[in-house]
């Protein structure tokens, strides 16, 4: 044992000095700081709180134009899918037996959480040809435009950064956190 | 064993029957190959061969290949029954993507990290390249594996295993883990959540728990020995072990620290859950265990009773496989089979079982056991749990029917 002891104020000093090890506990120092411009350039999303939604309104009349032009030769006329998925349905849904009914198709009515993800999928990700060129009142207007189809907000609605987090979507409560955790019991 | 599914199978070819590399077999999606028999000297002892070459290729005689369900080609499926081992060779490696393979130019790329950070960092490829770097054999799944038989959609009995669960596939991932550039960056110990997103023209995005990347989440540039083939995300991916395939989000650009989830389109309007009670499940990230027996399968046939090898893969999300049990009486019985190792967390699993076929028919099956004791449900467990069109997480024991004559088909689950 008297080795050992031996050894320990060496291993100490090594520890204390060694660039190897100290190079493990602080920053590295690799990589540049983030420019506020260049993060304002990519960061996108939009959160459920309203968060990330921009400058800009839009209204039904003008999501239906907007729509005619840039959505229904894929999503078919008033969002009833074409090529591309249905988006309006909210009745076929209302009692929700998604697990059980395999005829019944999911739209942004009867199944999405939140209607900020609309927004934000939109934005993103559409038209399907032409991703990421919608304006911040195209996009608004689409929702609106989506959404009182669907009769989550009435037709003289005006969607923009105030009003669109507050729409509550009916199926929003419908969502549990996965509570499978392994062992014995299958969920 | 015949091997009627490719040309590419090395005992088929073997045996030079050129009547079974014509033979048809109607398999939906797949075409035989008709291309010509390779030629190759009658005696390569006689002969110098090729010279070294700067890039290597697959001997001619194998032709293993990924198939599209469909003509959408937004995803293609693994060779399950071409491979052995548990590495998939990466030009074989599953696709799924929403907006296409991105062209990136690795010169061009950077990485943002941000949100709740004391320090908003870019980094380069060369930045991550140059922190302290991992390597981690590791599988992937996509949790709309195996919707096809679950739902019962469409012939259910000439099925391939690339074609009931060809969404899994096993690389050897390098990178650095994304608590490096968490520590890197300043997180801030109130961030609850981080977002991913990719440079796709789908921009994917998905909100993950931050324990994940403490635990174990890799900002991956390499594959298999490799850079990271295109559709898997070249550049650089995030890779999250045993989570469903997606939400290991390719050609990741940007990510953002926060105290909630920001409940992006695919984590909420897709892969999410219903279950019969009515609810939905979200985040629903973990893979449950699985297992598949991959040889024999359709559309192989047994060419006379005798010895055969059961071999399969077995797979949990949630850590080990500690046993594969096979059964080849319809269920009645099980038997543990030999698994290979390694044995790796979130990883597939070799299993092999020696097995004397009488020459009647018999139906054999496949059951996995993790290390949380978790056990692969049969079909009705399953059912009960999730409902007949639940969306995702399909992982119920498979079995495959061989019938008197030798031929094998799928038989569903048990």
């Amino acid at each position: 044992m008297t080795g050992v002891r031996t050894y320990g104020p060496t291993i100490v000093l090594a520890i204390v000095l060694s660039p190897v090890v100290l190079f493990a506990q602080k920053p590295l120092g690799i990589g540049r700081a983030a420019t506020p411009e260049e993060i304002k350039k990519i960061d996108i999303d939009v959160r459920p709180d309203g968060a990330g939604l921009p400058e800009g309104r839009g209204t039904f009349a003008e999501g239906a134009k907007v729509y005619a032009t840039k959505c229904q030769s894929c999503h078919g006329p008033n969002g009833q899918g074409a090529s591309a998925e249905r988006l309006v349905d909210r009745e076929s849904g209302k009692n929700w037996d998604f697990a059980t009914n395999a005829k019944l198709v999911k739209t942004v009515g009867n199944y999405w959480p939140y209607a900020t993800t609309l927004f934000d999928y939109t934005n993103r990700a559409m038209p399907f040809m032409q991703p990421g060129t919608l304006t911040p009142d195209e996009t608004y207007s689409l929702v609106a435009y989506i959404l009182a189809l669907n009769k989550i907000v009435p037709e003289d609605a005006v969607m923009d950064r105030a009003s669109l987090p507050k729409v509550a979507m009916p199926s929003k409560d419908r969502f549990v956190i996965d509570n499978r955790k392994g062992g014995k019991v299958v969920k | 064993m015949e091997r009627l599914k490719s040309i590419s199978r090395r005992r088929m070819l073997a045996a030079g029957t050129a009547g079974i590399v014509g033979a048809a077999w109607p398999v939906a999606g797949q075409n035989p190959d008709q291309a010509a028999r390779p030629k190759v000297p009658a005696d390569p002892t006689k002969v110098q061969g090729p010279l070294a070459t700067d890039v290597g290729a697959r001997s001619p005689f194998e032709r293993p290949k990924r198939v599209s369900l469909g003509d959408r080609r937004t995803s293609s499926l693994t060779p399950l029954q071409d491979l052995d081992g548990i590495i998939t060779p990466a030009d074989l490696h599953f696709e799924r993507h929403h907006g296409g393979v991105p062209a990136i130019d690795p010169k061009q790329y950077s990485l943002l990290i941000h949100g709740m950070v004391d320090r908003p960092l870019v980094f380069t490829i060369d930045d991550l390249r140059r922190f302290p770097g991992k390597s981690i054999i590791r599988s992937m799944e996509c949790s709309g594996n195996g919707g096809r038989v679950y739902r019962r959609e469409g012939n259910q009995t000439d099925l391939t295993p690339q074609q009931i669960d060809g969404l899994t596939s096993t690389s050897e991932w390098t990178g650095v883990p994304l608590a490096t550039l968490l520590r890197e960056a300043g997180a801030s110990p109130k961030a609850t959540w981080f977002l991913a997103e990719g440079s796709d023209a789908a921009v994917m995005t998905r909100s993950i728990p931050i324990a994940k990347a403490w635990e174990d989440a890799l900002i991956a540039y390499g594959q298999n020995g490799e850079a990271l083939r295109p559709e898997q995300g070249y550049p650089v991916r995030l890779f999250l072990p045993g989570v469903e395939g997606n939400a290991s989000v390719k050609w990741l650009r940007r990510i953002e620290l926060a105290d909630q989830p920001f409940m992006t389109r695919e984590e909420t309007a897709k892969y999410t859950d219903p279950l019969p009670d009515g609810t939905a499940r979200i985040f629903s990230l973990d893979m449950d265990a699985k297992s598949l027996i991959t040889e024999p399968s359709f559309p192989d046939k047994l060419t006379g009773p005798g010895w055969w090898e059961i071999r399969g893969i077995a797979w949990s999300g949630r850590g080990k496989i500690t046993r594969v049990d096979i059964s080849a009486d319809n269920g009645r019985t099980w038997t543990p089979a030999k698994l290979d190792d390694p044995v790796l967390p979130k990883c597939h699993t070799r299993f092999r079982l020696p097995w004397e076929w009488k020459g009647g028919d018999a139906v054999l099956a496949s059951r996995a056991t993790d290390e949380t004791g978790y056990v692969q449900p049969t079909y009705e467990v399953l059912l009960a749990a999730r409902g007949p069109s639940t969306a995702y997480h399909f992982n119920n024991i498979r079995a495959w029917k061989v019938n008197a004559d030798g031929t094998v088909k799928f038989a569903g689950g048990l």
